[in-house]
C-alpha cells in the first residue's frame, strides 16, 4: 500500500469479528479501547507508511493479533480510571456528606470540593519519601505494596454491568472474596516489620477483626449463591432480575452484611486497626507521603468493593425494578454506581454517629451477633430453597 | 440488634500473657489533650502499670508572680486555663480581696458568678468535644464546639474577648453589663438548654457510646479520698461536696441550684455529672441576670483598691469546672506578693491515671483519660 488515504487505515472493524477477541459475550470497555487503538494506531501506521511506503510495520500494527493486544493495554487503563474516578467520587462524597452531618460544609476548593481529592493526592506524591531507619526495609514496603495492589485488583474486577467486566468468572464473588480477605495478613505483617509498637498493636488488631467478621460474612455470601444457584456474579443479579430482589428474603442477612462490609473496609465504628486515638495511625503510622496516599486510596477502594459486594448480593446489581431487562436503552453502568453510593452514603452516616467499638467488643459482635444471625439467614435460605419459592 | 448485654462486657483479663512493653503515649500523641505523657504498660493489649508524666508545659508561672505588681497579675492568671479562663482571674482576684480585707459591690458578685458558669460551660463543651474525638467520633466534636462558640460570642459582648478575657479586677469587674447583654445571654441559654439534647441524644441512645463508657475506668469513693481527687470526677463516684454549695463564696449562698451526684464511679457517672452541670450552670446563669437587673443600671461594680496589700495571708478555694482550686497568697506588705501558690485540680487529679487505667484495654485509655478533663495549663503552671 504506497502512499494511502488515512481512511485505509482507521477502520473500524466490528470487534466481535475478530478471531482473536478475548470475551465470550459483548464487552463495552473493550470494544471502546478497540476502536481507540485503530484510531491510535491506525494514524501511527498511516504516518509510518507516509515516510516508509509500503512497509511491514503498518500492517503488523492493524493485524488482528497487534490490534488486539494494544486493545487490551487500553482497556486496562480505562478499566482502572473509571474505578480511580468512582473512588475519587465515593472520597468526595464522603467529605461533603460528612461536612454535612458534622454540621460544616467540607472542602470547598473546585468543583463543589472535588478538586480537594486531586490535590491531596497531589501533594502526597510530591512529598519526600521518607523510610524509618530500623524497618525491615523489604518487608515494609511489599506489604504495602501487595495492600495496594490486591485491593486495586479487586476493584477492577468488581463488573459494572453484564456488559463491562474484565472477567466473567464462574467463581467470581468467591475470588473477589478471597482477594479481599488478603489484606489483613499483609496488615499484619506490615505492623510487625514497622518496628514500632503502634503499629505491632494495629496490625494484631487487624487479624483480631478478622477473626470476628469473616466467617458471618462467608456464611452470606454461602447463602446468597445458595439462593442463586450460582458463584456467577452475572447469575447471581439475572436471578434477582427474573425473581425478587435478595434483600427481601435475605433482609437479616442484608442488615448484618452491611456491618461486616463496614468491617471489611475497616471503617468506623469498625476501625480498630487504626484507632488514632488511642494507636495514632494504626498500622500506617510509619508510612509517609506517596505510600500514605496510595493506603488511604486502598481504603477508598476496598470501601467501594464492599459497597459493591452489597449491591451485587442483595440490591440487584445493575438492574432496574419493575423494567425488564433492564439493561437496554439504561445505563446499567450508572445505575449500578448510583447504588454503590447510596450504600456508601450508609455508611458515611454510620461513621458520622458512631464511636469506635473497643477490640473485644468486636469479637463479641462478631461471635455473638452475626454468627447466629448469619446462620438464622443460612436456615432462612434453605427453608425457601427446599419450600420451592426459589 | 447490638444488645446491651452482647457489648457492655467489661474488658476482661486473660490466663494467656505475652511479654510485657511499654507503651508511651504523649506528649505528641493524639490521646493527650495538651503536653503530657501516659506511660503503659501493655500485657497484650491490658494495661498492667502506668505511670503519668507531666511539666512539658512549665513556665514558672508562681515564680514570676512574684515580680509583678497585683493587677499585672490578672491577664496572667487567664492563662492558667485557656478553657475557663475567668475562674482563675476570679479566683485571683478573691484572693487579693481577702487578704486587702474588702468586700465587693453585690452587682459585681453577680457578674462575677455569671462569668464563671459562662467559663463553666464552655470548659465542659470543650470536654464533650474531647470525649468525642477519644470515643472515634468527630460530629460529637464539632457540634460541641459549635455550642461553644456561642459562648465566646456572649464573653465578647461581656467583655470584648473570646477566650483570656481578663474581666475580673481586684475590686469587681472590669466593666458593667448592659440591657443587650442580658437579652443575648438569656436568648444563648435558651437556645443552648434546647440545642445541647442533639449532642446526649446522640450519646446516650448509641449503644456503642454507652458501653464505651459504662464499666470503665471505676474508681471507689475511698480511693477518691486517698488520692485528693475533686470536681465532677469526684461527685460521679459519690461524694458529695461542692466548693459552691458547702463553702460558698461571691453570692453562691443565694442561687439555686443544685448539685449532681451519681454513685457508680465510671466513665459514664462522669459524663452525666457533667452533662447535668451544664444545665445547672445554665439555671444559675439566668439567676444572675435577674439578680443584676433588680440591681439596677447605676449600682457601683468596682471598688478602688490600694495598690499595696498589708502583710499576710489569704486563702480562697472555689469550684473550677474541673474541681478545686485554690490560691495561697503570702504579701509582705509592698504591691508585689511574697508567694502566690496554687492548687490546680489536675495536678492533683492526675495521679488518678494509674488506678483508673489499670486493667482496661488499651482502647479505653483515652475514654477513661477524657473524663479527668486534662488541663495542662493549670496543671504545670
Amino acid at each position: 500500500m504506497a502512499y494511502s488515504s488515512i481512511l485505509d487505515w482507521i477502520q473500524f472493524k466490528d470487534v466481535m469479528s475478530n478471531p482473536f477477541y478475548p470475551f465470550e459475550s459483548y464487552n463495552l470497555p473493550f470494544d471502546l479501547s478497540y476502536k481507540i487503538w485503530e484510531l491510535l494506531g491506525g494514524l501511527i501506521a498511516w504516518l509510518i507508511n507516509l515516510i516508509f511506503p509500503g512497509n511491514g510495520v503498518s500492517v503488523w500494527l492493524m493485524s488482528d493479533e497487534i490490534s488486539n493486544v494494544f486493545a487490551l493495554v487500553v482497556f486496562m487503563i480505562i478499566i482502572f480510571l473509571v474505578v480511580f474516578v468512582v473512588t475519587l467520587l465515593s472520597l468526595w462524597m464522603e467529605r461533603k456528606v460528612l461536612g454535612r452531618v458534622m454540621d460544616r460544609r467540607g472542602t470547598m476548593i473546585g468543583l463543589k470540593g472535588f478538586m480537594q481529592c486531586l490535590a491531596d493526592g497531589f501533594k502526597t506524591f510530591l512529598k519526600e519519601n521518607t523510610i524509618p531507619r530500623k524497618v525491615d526495609k523489604k518487608t515494609y514496603l511489599w506489604t504495602a505494596a501487595l495492600i495496594i495492589g490486591t485491593s486495586a485488583l479487586i476493584a477492577c474486577m468488581i463488573p459494572l454491568s453484564d456488559r463491562w467486566f474484565v472477567v466473567n468468572y464462574g467463581t467470581g464473588l468467591l475470588i473477589i472474596m478471597a482477594l479481599f480477605a488478603l489484606a489483613p495478613f499483609f496488615i499484619l505483617v506490615s505492623g510487625w516489620a514497622q518496628n514500632n509498637k503502634y503499629s505491632l498493636i494495629g496490625g494484631m488488631r487487624a487479624a483480631e477483626l478478622m477473626i470476628s467478621y469473616e466467617v458471618p460474612m462467608l456464611i452470606m455470601i454461602a447463602s446468597t449463591c445458595l439462593l442463586a444457584g450460582s458463584f456467577n456474579i452475572n447469575d447471581i443479579v439475572n436471578m434477582q432480575g427474573d425473581t425478587i430482589w435478595f434483600f427481601i428474603p435475605q433482609i437479616i442477612g442484608f442488615i448484618t452484611f452491611i456491618f461486616c462490609a463496614t468491617a471489611e473496609a475497616e471503617r468506623v465504628p469498625f476501625d480498630i486497626a487504626e484507632a488514632e486515638a488511642e494507636l495514632v495511625e494504626g498500622w500506617q503510622t510509619e508510612y509517609a507521603g506517596m505510600k500514605w496516599g496510595l493506603i488511604m486510596l486502598a481504603d477508598y477502594l476496598r470501601g467501594y468493593v464492599s459497597c459493591a459486594m452489597v449491591v451485587i448480593m442483595y440490591l440487584g446489581g445493575w438492574l432496574i425494578p419493575f423494567v425488564s431487562g433492564g439493561v437496554n436503552g439504561w445505563f446499567p453502568e450508572i445505575v449500578f454506581l448510583l447504588k454503590v453510593w447510596s450504600v456508601f452514603f450508609i455508611m458515611i452516616i454510620l461513621r458520622g454517629a458512631l464511636a469506635r467499638v473497643r477490640t473485644d467488643q468486636i469479637v463479641n459482635i462478631g461471635w455473638k451477633v452475626f454468627m447466629p444471625l448469619s446462620v438464622a439467614n443460612l436456615a432462612v435460605v434453605l427453608l425457601l430453597k427446599l419450600g420451592g419459592v426459589f | 440488634m447490638m444488645s446491651r448485654d452482647v457489648i457492655d462486657i467489661k474488658a476482661e483479663t486473660s490466663e494467656l500473657h505475652t511479654d510485657k512493653m511499654w507503651v508511651i503515649m504523649g506528649p505528641q500523641h493524639p490521646f493527650s489533650h495538651g503536653l503530657w505523657t501516659l506511660k503503659a504498660r501493655l500485657d497484650g493489649e491490658i494495661v498492667v502499670d502506668a505511670e503519668p508524666i507531666i511539666g512539658y508545659l512549665h513556665r514558672g508561672w508562681e515564680k514570676e508572680c512574684e515580680n509583678r505588681t497585683y493587677p499585672k497579675i490578672i491577664p496572667m492568671a487567664d492563662r492558667l486555663c485557656y478553657a475557663a479562663s475567668m475562674t482563675y482571674t476570679h479566683l485571683y482576684c478573691m484572693t487579693v480581696e481577702k487578704a486587702l480585707g474588702i468586700d465587693i459591690p453585690e452587682k459585681a458578685k453577680y457578674i462575677r458568678i455569671m462569668a464563671d458558669e459562662i467559663c463553666r460551660i464552655q470548659s465542659h463543651l470543650m470536654w464533650l468535644a474531647a470525649v468525642g474525638t477519644d470515643l472515634g467520633n468527630l460530629t460529637v466534636f464539632l457540634w460541641a464546639m459549635r455550642e461553644r462558640e456561642f459562648f465566646m460570642d456572649l464573653n465578647v459582648r461581656m467583655c470584648g474577648a473570646r477566650m483570656t478575657t481578663n474581666f475580673p479586677r481586684i475590686g469587681g469587674v472590669r466593666n458593667d453589663i448592659d440591657d443587650e447583654f442580658a437579652m443575648f445571654a438569656s436568648r444563648c441559654v435558651e437556645r443552648f438548654e434546647k440545642a445541647i439534647w442533639d449532642i446526649i441524644a446522640m450519646i446516650d441512645d448509641s449503644s456503642v457510646f454507652v458501653s464505651r463508657m459504662k464499666g470503665t475506668g471505676i474508681l471507689s469513693r475511698e480511693q477518691c479520698a486517698n488520692l485528693g481527687i475533686t470536681g465532677p470526677a469526684m461527685r460521679g463516684t459519690g461524694v458529695d461536696f461542692d466548693v459552691r454549695r458547702d463553702d460558698p463564696y461571691d453570692n453562691y449562698d443565694k442561687m439555686d441550684f443544685e448539685v449532681p451526684v451519681l454513685k457508680e464511679g465510671d466513665s459514664y457517672a462522669r459524663y452525666m455529672v457533667r452533662i447535668e452541670e451544664l444545665f445547672q450552670s445554665c439555671k444559675i446563669i439566668k439567676q444572675c441576670l435577674q439578680k443584676v437587673k433588680a440591681i439596677g443600671r447605676n449600682a457601683p461594680y468596682r471598688l478602688k483598691v490600694p495598690s499595696k496589700v498589708p502583710a499576710g495571708r489569704a486563702f480562697v478555694r472555689m469550684e473550677d469546672p474541673r474541681g478545686e482550686s485554690m490560691m495561697y497568697l503570702i504579701s509582705d506588705g509592698t504591691d508585689k506578693p511574697y508567694r502566690l501558690k496554687v492548687r490546680s485540680p489536675i495536678f492533683v487529679n492526675v495521679s488518678a491515671a494509674k488506678p483508673l487505667v489499670l486493667g482496661s484495654r488499651i482502647a479505653d485509655v483515652p475514654a477513661v483519660m477524657a473524663m479527668i478533663d486534662m488541663c495542662l495549663g493549670e496543671t504545670d503552671r
